[in-house]
Protein backbone atom coordinates (compact mmCIF):
# COMPACT_ATOMS: atom_id res chain seq x y z
CA UNK A 1 0.00 0.00 0.00
CA UNK A 2 1.06 3.55 -0.26
CA UNK A 3 3.33 5.64 2.14
CA UNK A 4 2.64 9.52 2.08
CA UNK A 5 3.79 12.82 3.36
CA UNK A 6 1.98 14.41 5.28
CA UNK A 7 2.93 18.35 5.87
CA UNK A 8 2.40 20.10 9.81
CA UNK A 9 0.27 22.35 7.54
CA UNK A 10 -1.77 19.49 6.23
CA UNK A 11 -2.36 18.45 10.39
CA UNK A 12 -2.88 21.82 11.37
CA UNK A 13 -6.26 21.99 9.11
CA UNK A 14 -7.27 18.45 10.59
CA UNK A 15 -7.11 20.23 13.74
CA UNK A 16 -8.78 23.06 13.05
CA UNK A 17 -11.68 21.17 10.65
CA UNK A 18 -11.53 18.77 13.96
CA UNK A 19 -11.01 15.66 11.96
CA UNK A 20 -10.06 12.40 13.35
CA UNK A 21 -5.86 11.19 12.87
CA UNK A 22 -4.26 8.37 14.35
CA UNK A 23 -0.79 9.31 15.53
CA UNK A 24 1.93 6.30 16.19
CA UNK A 25 4.73 8.57 17.83
CA UNK A 26 8.14 6.58 17.41
CA UNK A 27 9.83 9.19 19.96
CA UNK A 28 10.95 7.24 23.62
CA UNK A 29 8.27 7.29 25.77
CA UNK A 30 9.58 10.52 27.66
CA UNK A 31 9.48 12.85 24.54
CA UNK A 32 6.12 11.51 23.99
CA UNK A 33 4.77 12.29 27.59
CA UNK A 34 6.55 15.64 27.79
CA UNK A 35 4.92 17.29 24.39
CA UNK A 36 3.01 15.87 21.33
CA UNK A 37 0.94 16.77 18.27
CA UNK A 38 -2.24 17.88 19.93
CA UNK A 39 -5.85 17.45 18.33
CA UNK A 40 -9.49 16.96 19.58
CA UNK A 41 -10.10 13.97 17.96
CA UNK A 42 -6.67 12.43 17.82
CA UNK A 43 -5.91 8.92 19.18
CA UNK A 44 -2.20 8.17 19.79
CA UNK A 45 0.01 5.06 20.14
CA UNK A 46 3.79 5.50 21.42
CA UNK A 47 6.07 2.73 20.42
CA UNK A 48 9.95 3.81 20.40
CA UNK A 49 11.37 3.03 16.84
CA UNK A 50 14.07 0.70 18.00
CA UNK A 51 11.63 -1.73 19.40
CA UNK A 52 10.19 -1.69 15.58
CA UNK A 53 13.51 -2.34 13.68
CA UNK A 54 12.95 -6.22 13.84
CA UNK A 55 9.11 -5.40 11.90
CA UNK A 56 5.54 -3.69 12.67
CA UNK A 57 3.87 -7.37 12.91
CA UNK A 58 3.86 -6.68 16.83
CA UNK A 59 1.56 -3.72 16.09
CA UNK A 60 -0.34 -3.99 13.56
CA UNK A 61 -3.33 -5.12 15.68
CA UNK A 62 -3.49 -2.14 17.62
CA UNK A 63 -3.56 0.33 14.23
CA UNK A 64 -7.02 1.11 13.01
CA UNK A 65 -7.95 -0.11 9.72
CA UNK A 66 -10.80 2.95 9.19
CA UNK A 67 -8.60 6.01 10.19
CA UNK A 68 -5.99 7.85 8.80
CA UNK A 69 -2.51 7.02 9.54
CA UNK A 70 0.55 9.86 10.63
CA UNK A 71 3.81 8.36 11.94
CA UNK A 72 5.54 10.95 13.71
CA UNK A 73 9.27 11.10 15.06
CA UNK A 74 11.16 13.78 16.14
CA UNK A 75 13.19 14.66 12.65
CA UNK A 76 11.61 12.71 10.15
CA UNK A 77 13.92 9.39 9.37
CA UNK A 78 12.35 7.11 12.18
CA UNK A 79 8.93 7.54 11.07
CA UNK A 80 10.07 7.21 7.41
CA UNK A 81 11.20 3.95 8.26
CA UNK A 82 8.32 2.72 10.14
CA UNK A 83 6.06 4.04 7.63
CA UNK A 84 7.24 2.13 5.12
CA UNK A 85 7.46 -1.08 7.04
CA UNK A 86 3.90 -0.65 7.84
CA UNK A 87 3.44 0.64 4.10
CA UNK A 88 4.98 -3.00 3.16
CA UNK A 89 2.48 -4.96 5.94
CA UNK A 90 -0.72 -3.82 3.80
CA UNK A 91 -1.35 -0.15 5.35
CA UNK A 92 -1.84 3.32 4.21
CA UNK A 93 0.19 5.37 5.73
CA UNK A 94 1.47 8.86 5.98
CA UNK A 95 4.76 10.23 7.70
CA UNK A 96 5.32 13.66 9.20
CA UNK A 97 7.78 15.95 6.78
CA UNK A 98 10.12 16.99 9.40
CA UNK A 99 8.70 15.60 12.30
CA UNK A 100 8.34 17.34 15.57
CA UNK A 101 11.32 20.23 14.88
CA UNK A 102 8.80 20.95 11.61
CA UNK A 103 5.98 20.29 13.99
CA UNK A 104 7.52 22.88 16.33
CA UNK A 105 8.35 25.53 13.72
CA UNK A 106 4.99 25.75 11.71
CA UNK A 107 3.14 29.17 11.65
CA UNK A 108 -0.34 29.11 10.84
CA UNK A 109 -1.51 32.91 9.39
CA UNK A 110 -4.90 33.47 10.21
CA UNK A 111 -6.74 36.80 9.88
CA UNK A 112 -8.19 38.27 13.06
CA UNK A 113 -10.38 41.11 11.47
CA UNK A 114 -10.57 44.26 9.73
CA UNK A 115 -8.67 47.20 11.28
CA UNK A 116 -9.61 51.32 10.73
CA UNK A 117 -9.47 51.75 6.97
CA UNK A 118 -8.27 49.13 5.07
CA UNK A 119 -5.98 47.30 7.93
CA UNK A 120 -6.16 43.97 8.76
CA UNK A 121 -4.92 41.48 11.80
CA UNK A 122 -3.72 38.67 11.31
CA UNK A 123 -2.65 35.91 14.10
CA UNK A 124 0.15 33.69 13.12
CA UNK A 125 -0.30 31.00 15.42
CA UNK A 126 2.46 28.00 15.68
CA UNK A 127 0.54 25.61 16.64
CA UNK A 128 2.94 23.03 17.62
CA UNK A 129 4.22 25.21 20.63
CA UNK A 130 1.24 27.43 21.29
CA UNK A 131 3.23 30.94 20.65
CA UNK A 132 0.91 33.73 19.25
CA UNK A 133 2.43 36.47 17.04
CA UNK A 134 0.68 38.79 14.88
CA UNK A 135 0.80 41.37 12.24
CA UNK A 136 -1.23 44.64 11.71
CA UNK A 137 -1.04 45.13 8.02
CA UNK A 138 -2.30 49.03 6.98
CA UNK A 139 -1.97 51.04 3.66
CA UNK A 140 1.38 49.59 2.81
CA UNK A 141 3.19 49.18 6.03
CA UNK A 142 3.22 46.56 8.74
CA UNK A 143 3.90 46.05 12.71
CA UNK A 144 4.57 43.00 13.87
CA UNK A 145 3.87 41.49 17.57
CA UNK A 146 6.43 39.18 19.43
CA UNK A 147 7.38 37.88 16.36
CA UNK A 148 9.09 34.11 16.60
CA UNK A 149 12.46 32.96 15.48
CA UNK A 150 10.80 31.66 11.96
CA UNK A 151 11.73 35.60 10.22
CA UNK A 152 11.03 34.54 6.63
CA UNK A 153 7.41 33.65 7.33
CA UNK A 154 6.66 37.03 8.37
CA UNK A 155 8.67 38.77 5.37
CA UNK A 156 6.95 36.60 3.16
CA UNK A 157 3.74 36.93 4.32
CA UNK A 158 4.51 40.79 4.37
CA UNK A 159 5.69 40.75 0.70
CA UNK A 160 2.75 38.48 -0.24
CA UNK A 161 0.48 41.76 1.28
CA UNK A 162 2.83 44.19 -0.15
CA UNK A 163 3.31 46.18 2.95
CA UNK A 164 6.96 46.56 4.32
CA UNK A 165 7.50 46.24 8.01
CA UNK A 166 8.67 49.34 9.94
CA UNK A 167 7.72 47.76 13.23
CA UNK A 168 8.94 44.88 15.28
CA UNK A 169 7.36 45.00 19.45
CA UNK A 170 7.76 42.55 21.84
CA UNK A 171 5.31 42.77 25.10
CA UNK A 172 7.91 41.76 26.94
CA UNK A 173 11.49 39.63 26.96
CA UNK A 174 10.61 35.77 25.97
CA UNK A 175 11.65 32.73 27.87
CA UNK A 176 9.96 30.05 26.54
CA UNK A 177 11.21 30.90 22.58
CA UNK A 178 13.14 32.80 20.74
CA UNK A 179 12.46 36.12 19.51
CA UNK A 180 12.48 36.76 15.53
CA UNK A 181 12.40 40.16 16.92
CA UNK A 182 16.02 41.31 16.27
CA UNK A 183 16.86 39.59 13.59
CA UNK A 184 13.78 41.16 11.63
CA UNK A 185 14.21 44.33 12.57
CA UNK A 186 18.16 43.93 11.11
CA UNK A 187 16.90 42.38 7.88
CA UNK A 188 14.01 45.04 7.33
CA UNK A 189 15.37 48.03 9.06
CA UNK A 190 12.15 48.83 10.70
CA UNK A 191 11.85 49.81 14.39
CA UNK A 192 12.67 47.66 17.71
CA UNK A 193 10.75 48.02 20.34
CA UNK A 194 10.88 46.94 23.75
CA UNK A 195 10.02 47.58 27.39
CA UNK A 196 12.86 49.32 28.68
CA UNK A 197 13.38 47.09 32.29
CA UNK A 198 13.04 43.75 30.62
CA UNK A 199 15.92 45.38 28.21
CA UNK A 200 18.35 46.61 31.03
CA UNK A 201 20.70 43.39 29.93
CA UNK A 202 20.26 43.60 26.17
CA UNK A 203 23.31 43.74 23.83
CA UNK A 204 21.78 45.99 21.03
CA UNK A 205 19.89 48.95 20.07
CA UNK A 206 16.49 49.30 20.66
CA UNK A 207 13.62 51.91 20.70
CA UNK A 208 12.07 51.88 24.71
CA UNK A 209 7.89 50.99 24.60
CA UNK A 210 7.00 53.34 27.54
CA UNK A 211 3.31 53.02 29.35
CA UNK A 212 0.82 54.92 26.91
CA UNK A 213 3.34 55.10 23.46
CA UNK A 214 1.60 55.22 20.41
CA UNK A 215 3.01 53.80 17.77
CA UNK A 216 1.03 54.53 13.65
CA UNK A 217 0.76 51.79 11.50
CA UNK A 218 -0.12 52.99 7.77
CA UNK A 219 -1.62 56.32 6.53
CA UNK A 220 -5.20 55.73 7.82
CA UNK A 221 -2.87 55.46 11.45
CA UNK A 222 -4.26 52.71 13.22
CA UNK A 223 -2.83 53.14 17.04
CA UNK A 224 -0.71 50.50 18.67
CA UNK A 225 -1.13 51.90 22.42
CA UNK A 226 1.18 50.18 24.49
CA UNK A 227 -0.28 49.77 28.21
CA UNK A 228 2.14 48.74 31.28
CA UNK A 229 0.79 45.49 32.54
CA UNK A 230 3.81 44.15 34.98
CA UNK A 231 3.75 40.69 36.67
CA UNK A 232 5.08 37.78 34.18
CA UNK A 233 8.02 40.26 33.99
CA UNK A 234 8.90 43.63 35.26
CA UNK A 235 8.73 45.04 31.73
CA UNK A 236 5.90 43.33 30.41
CA UNK A 237 3.50 45.87 28.12
CA UNK A 238 0.30 45.33 26.97
CA UNK A 239 -1.06 46.86 23.44
CA UNK A 240 -4.76 47.75 22.59
CA UNK A 241 -4.65 47.73 18.53
CA UNK A 242 -7.52 50.17 16.82
CA UNK A 243 -9.22 50.25 20.04
CA UNK A 244 -10.30 46.99 19.15
CA UNK A 245 -8.18 44.34 20.38
CA UNK A 246 -5.96 43.98 23.56
CA UNK A 247 -2.94 42.27 22.91
CA UNK A 248 -2.06 40.96 26.72
CA UNK A 249 1.72 38.95 26.15
CA UNK A 250 2.60 36.52 28.99
CA UNK A 251 0.04 38.32 31.23
CA UNK A 252 -3.73 37.15 30.70
CA UNK A 253 -4.28 34.06 28.19
CA UNK A 254 -7.96 32.56 27.46
CA UNK A 255 -7.75 30.07 30.36
CA UNK A 256 -5.53 30.98 32.43
CA UNK A 257 -3.04 33.70 33.81
CA UNK A 258 1.08 34.47 33.42
CA UNK A 259 3.56 32.77 35.59
CA UNK A 260 5.63 35.37 37.43
CA UNK A 261 8.33 33.08 38.06
CA UNK A 262 10.38 32.74 34.68
CA UNK A 263 13.12 36.00 35.81
CA UNK A 264 13.55 34.12 39.01
CA UNK A 265 11.26 36.65 40.88
CA UNK A 266 8.26 35.57 42.05
CA UNK A 267 7.81 36.49 45.22
CA UNK A 268 8.31 40.35 44.33
CA UNK A 269 6.27 40.73 40.92
CA UNK A 270 2.97 38.56 42.47
CA UNK A 271 1.76 42.04 43.11
CA UNK A 272 2.62 43.29 39.87
CA UNK A 273 0.75 40.51 38.28
CA UNK A 274 -2.75 41.41 40.16
CA UNK A 275 -2.67 44.93 39.78
CA UNK A 276 -2.31 44.55 35.80
CA UNK A 277 -4.82 41.76 36.17
CA UNK A 278 -7.35 42.96 38.88
CA UNK A 279 -6.58 46.89 38.66
CA UNK A 280 -5.16 47.93 35.14
CA UNK A 281 -7.52 45.18 32.79
CA UNK A 282 -10.78 46.04 34.79
CA UNK A 283 -10.47 50.17 34.28
CA UNK A 284 -10.56 48.73 30.11
CA UNK A 285 -14.07 48.06 27.88
CA UNK A 286 -15.21 44.66 28.22
CA UNK A 287 -15.53 44.86 24.95
CA UNK A 288 -11.75 44.66 24.22
CA UNK A 289 -10.87 41.55 22.33
CA UNK A 290 -7.67 39.88 24.06
CA UNK A 291 -5.38 38.21 22.07
CA UNK A 292 -2.69 36.50 24.27
CA UNK A 293 0.88 35.70 23.30
CA UNK A 294 0.16 31.84 23.75
CA UNK A 295 -2.37 29.34 24.04
CA UNK A 296 -1.95 25.73 26.16
CA UNK A 297 -4.56 23.28 25.36
CA UNK A 298 -6.39 23.04 21.91
CA UNK A 299 -10.03 23.77 23.49
CA UNK A 300 -8.80 27.47 23.47
CA UNK A 301 -9.00 28.10 19.78
CA UNK A 302 -12.11 29.35 18.37
CA UNK A 303 -13.38 27.38 15.73
CA UNK A 304 -11.70 29.38 12.64
CA UNK A 305 -8.52 28.33 14.45
CA UNK A 306 -7.74 31.90 16.29
CA UNK A 307 -7.08 32.06 19.94
CA UNK A 308 -9.11 35.34 21.05
CA UNK A 309 -12.04 36.02 23.22
CA UNK A 310 -14.07 39.28 24.67
CA UNK A 311 -12.68 40.51 28.11
CA UNK A 312 -15.59 40.61 29.32
CA UNK A 313 -15.96 36.72 29.07
CA UNK A 314 -12.86 36.46 30.34
CA UNK A 315 -13.98 38.37 33.56
CA UNK A 316 -16.62 36.18 34.11
CA UNK A 317 -14.62 32.52 32.83
CA UNK A 318 -11.00 32.85 34.13
CA UNK A 319 -10.11 31.30 36.88
CA UNK A 320 -7.04 33.67 37.40
CA UNK A 321 -9.53 37.06 37.54
CA UNK A 322 -11.73 35.45 39.95
CA UNK A 323 -9.18 35.01 43.15
CA UNK A 324 -10.92 38.05 45.16
CA UNK A 325 -8.36 36.75 48.20
CA UNK A 326 -4.85 38.16 47.54
CA UNK A 327 -3.69 35.56 49.61
CA UNK A 328 -5.09 32.80 47.76
CA UNK A 329 -3.93 34.80 44.55
CA UNK A 330 -0.28 35.12 45.85
CA UNK A 331 -0.15 31.25 46.90
CA UNK A 332 -1.62 29.80 43.35
CA UNK A 333 0.87 31.63 41.19
CA UNK A 334 3.82 30.95 43.10
CA UNK A 335 3.46 27.22 44.72
CA UNK A 336 3.19 24.36 42.70
CA UNK A 337 4.10 25.65 39.43
CA UNK A 338 4.12 23.57 36.11
CA UNK A 339 8.26 23.00 35.03
CA UNK A 340 9.91 25.90 33.62
CA UNK A 341 10.23 26.32 29.88
CA UNK A 342 12.78 23.48 28.22
CA UNK A 343 16.48 25.57 28.20
CA UNK A 344 14.53 28.74 29.76
CA UNK A 345 17.62 30.90 30.70
CA UNK A 346 19.77 30.13 27.85
CA UNK A 347 16.46 31.61 25.71
CA UNK A 348 16.43 34.97 28.02
CA UNK A 349 20.09 35.39 27.19
CA UNK A 350 19.57 34.68 23.53
CA UNK A 351 16.96 37.42 23.41
CA UNK A 352 18.88 39.65 25.30
CA UNK A 353 21.91 39.33 22.45
CA UNK A 354 24.49 37.83 24.94
CA UNK A 355 24.50 34.56 23.56
CA UNK A 356 24.31 33.59 19.77
CA UNK A 357 23.54 30.15 19.25
CA UNK A 358 23.80 28.49 15.70
CA UNK A 359 19.81 27.47 14.47
CA UNK A 360 20.31 23.84 15.32
CA UNK A 361 21.03 24.57 18.61
CA UNK A 362 18.37 27.35 19.04
CA UNK A 363 16.42 24.38 17.59
CA UNK A 364 16.69 22.03 19.95
CA UNK A 365 16.65 25.24 23.02
CA UNK A 366 12.76 25.45 21.74
CA UNK A 367 11.83 21.85 21.77
CA UNK A 368 8.74 21.07 23.83
CA UNK A 369 5.65 22.95 25.03
CA UNK A 370 5.84 26.62 26.09
CA UNK A 371 4.49 26.29 29.58
CA UNK A 372 3.70 30.09 30.26
CA UNK A 373 0.91 29.59 32.37
CA UNK A 374 -0.67 29.59 36.17
CA UNK A 375 -4.15 27.76 35.98
CA UNK B 1 37.81 2.69 28.31
CA UNK B 2 38.39 -0.89 26.73
CA UNK B 3 35.78 -1.92 24.26
CA UNK B 4 35.35 -5.12 22.10
CA UNK B 5 34.06 -3.35 19.52
CA UNK B 6 33.92 -0.10 17.96
CA UNK B 7 31.29 1.17 15.70
CA UNK B 8 31.46 4.48 13.88
CA UNK B 9 28.02 5.73 13.38
CA UNK B 10 29.68 9.59 12.76
CA UNK B 11 27.43 11.93 10.01
CA UNK B 12 24.44 8.92 10.06
CA UNK B 13 20.84 10.33 10.99
CA UNK B 14 18.24 8.96 13.34
CA UNK B 15 17.49 5.83 12.81
CA UNK B 16 20.45 4.67 11.32
CA UNK B 17 22.95 4.74 14.53
CA UNK B 18 20.68 2.68 16.48
CA UNK B 19 19.92 0.27 13.54
CA UNK B 20 23.90 -0.01 13.60
CA UNK B 21 23.89 -0.19 17.37
CA UNK B 22 21.26 -3.22 17.47
CA UNK B 23 23.21 -4.92 14.89
CA UNK B 24 26.73 -4.52 15.91
CA UNK B 25 26.26 -5.13 19.51
CA UNK B 26 23.75 -8.51 18.81
CA UNK B 27 27.52 -10.05 17.53
CA UNK B 28 28.86 -9.55 21.18
CA UNK B 29 29.06 -11.60 23.81
CA UNK B 30 27.09 -10.81 27.45
CA UNK B 31 29.54 -8.56 29.30
CA UNK B 32 31.76 -7.46 26.13
CA UNK B 33 31.40 -3.47 25.92
CA UNK B 34 30.84 -1.47 22.33
CA UNK B 35 32.14 1.76 21.81
CA UNK B 36 30.11 3.97 19.60
CA UNK B 37 31.13 7.21 18.01
CA UNK B 38 28.05 9.17 16.83
CA UNK B 39 27.16 12.97 15.79
CA UNK B 40 23.00 12.99 15.94
CA UNK B 41 22.11 14.79 19.32
CA UNK B 42 19.32 12.84 19.10
CA UNK B 43 20.72 9.18 19.33
CA UNK B 44 21.83 10.44 23.25
CA UNK B 45 18.20 10.20 24.87
CA UNK B 46 17.38 7.36 22.05
CA UNK B 47 20.30 5.01 22.75
CA UNK B 48 19.48 5.93 26.50
CA UNK B 49 16.08 4.42 25.87
CA UNK B 50 16.86 1.92 23.45
CA UNK B 51 19.99 0.20 26.36
CA UNK B 52 17.52 0.46 28.87
CA UNK B 53 14.61 -1.26 27.23
CA UNK B 54 16.74 -4.15 26.00
CA UNK B 55 19.03 -4.61 29.27
CA UNK B 56 22.06 -3.18 28.42
CA UNK B 57 24.43 -0.80 30.48
CA UNK B 58 25.10 2.51 29.35
CA UNK B 59 28.94 2.24 31.22
CA UNK B 60 30.05 6.21 29.92
CA UNK B 61 29.32 9.00 27.88
CA UNK B 62 31.23 11.73 26.40
CA UNK B 63 30.83 14.57 23.90
CA UNK B 64 34.15 15.63 22.07
CA UNK B 65 34.07 18.60 19.42
CA UNK B 66 30.51 17.69 18.59
CA UNK B 67 31.30 13.78 18.58
CA UNK B 68 29.38 11.85 21.19
CA UNK B 69 30.72 8.59 22.58
CA UNK B 70 28.71 5.64 24.23
CA UNK B 71 30.39 2.89 26.04
CA UNK B 72 27.58 -0.26 26.65
CA UNK B 73 27.79 -3.06 27.97
CA UNK B 74 25.91 -6.17 25.77
CA UNK B 75 23.07 -7.25 28.62
CA UNK B 76 22.42 -11.50 29.61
Amino acid sequence: MAMQEMTAGQVTKKIINNEELFILDVRNQDAFEDWKIEGYRFSYLNIPYFELIDGVKGIMEQLPKDKDILVVCAKEGSSVMVAEMLSEAGLDVSYLKGGMKAWSEHLEPIKVGDLNGNGELYQFVRIGKGCLSYMVVSDGEAAIIDPTRMATVFMDFAEEKHVAIKHVLDTHLHADHISGGRVLAEKTGASYWLPPRDATEVTFSYQPLEDEQVIHVGTTKIDIQALYTPGHTIGSTSFIIDQAYLLTGDILFIDSIGRPDLAGKADDWVGDLRKSLYTRYQQLSEELVVLPAHFMIMAELNEDGTVGKKLGDLFKENHGLNVTDEHAFRKMVTENLPPQPNAYQEIRETNMGKITPDTEKQREMEIGPNRCAVR
Amino acid sequence: MEATKVLDAKGLACPMPIVRTKKAIAELEPGEVLEIHTTDQGSKSDLTAWAKSGGHEILEDVEEDGVIKFWIKKGE
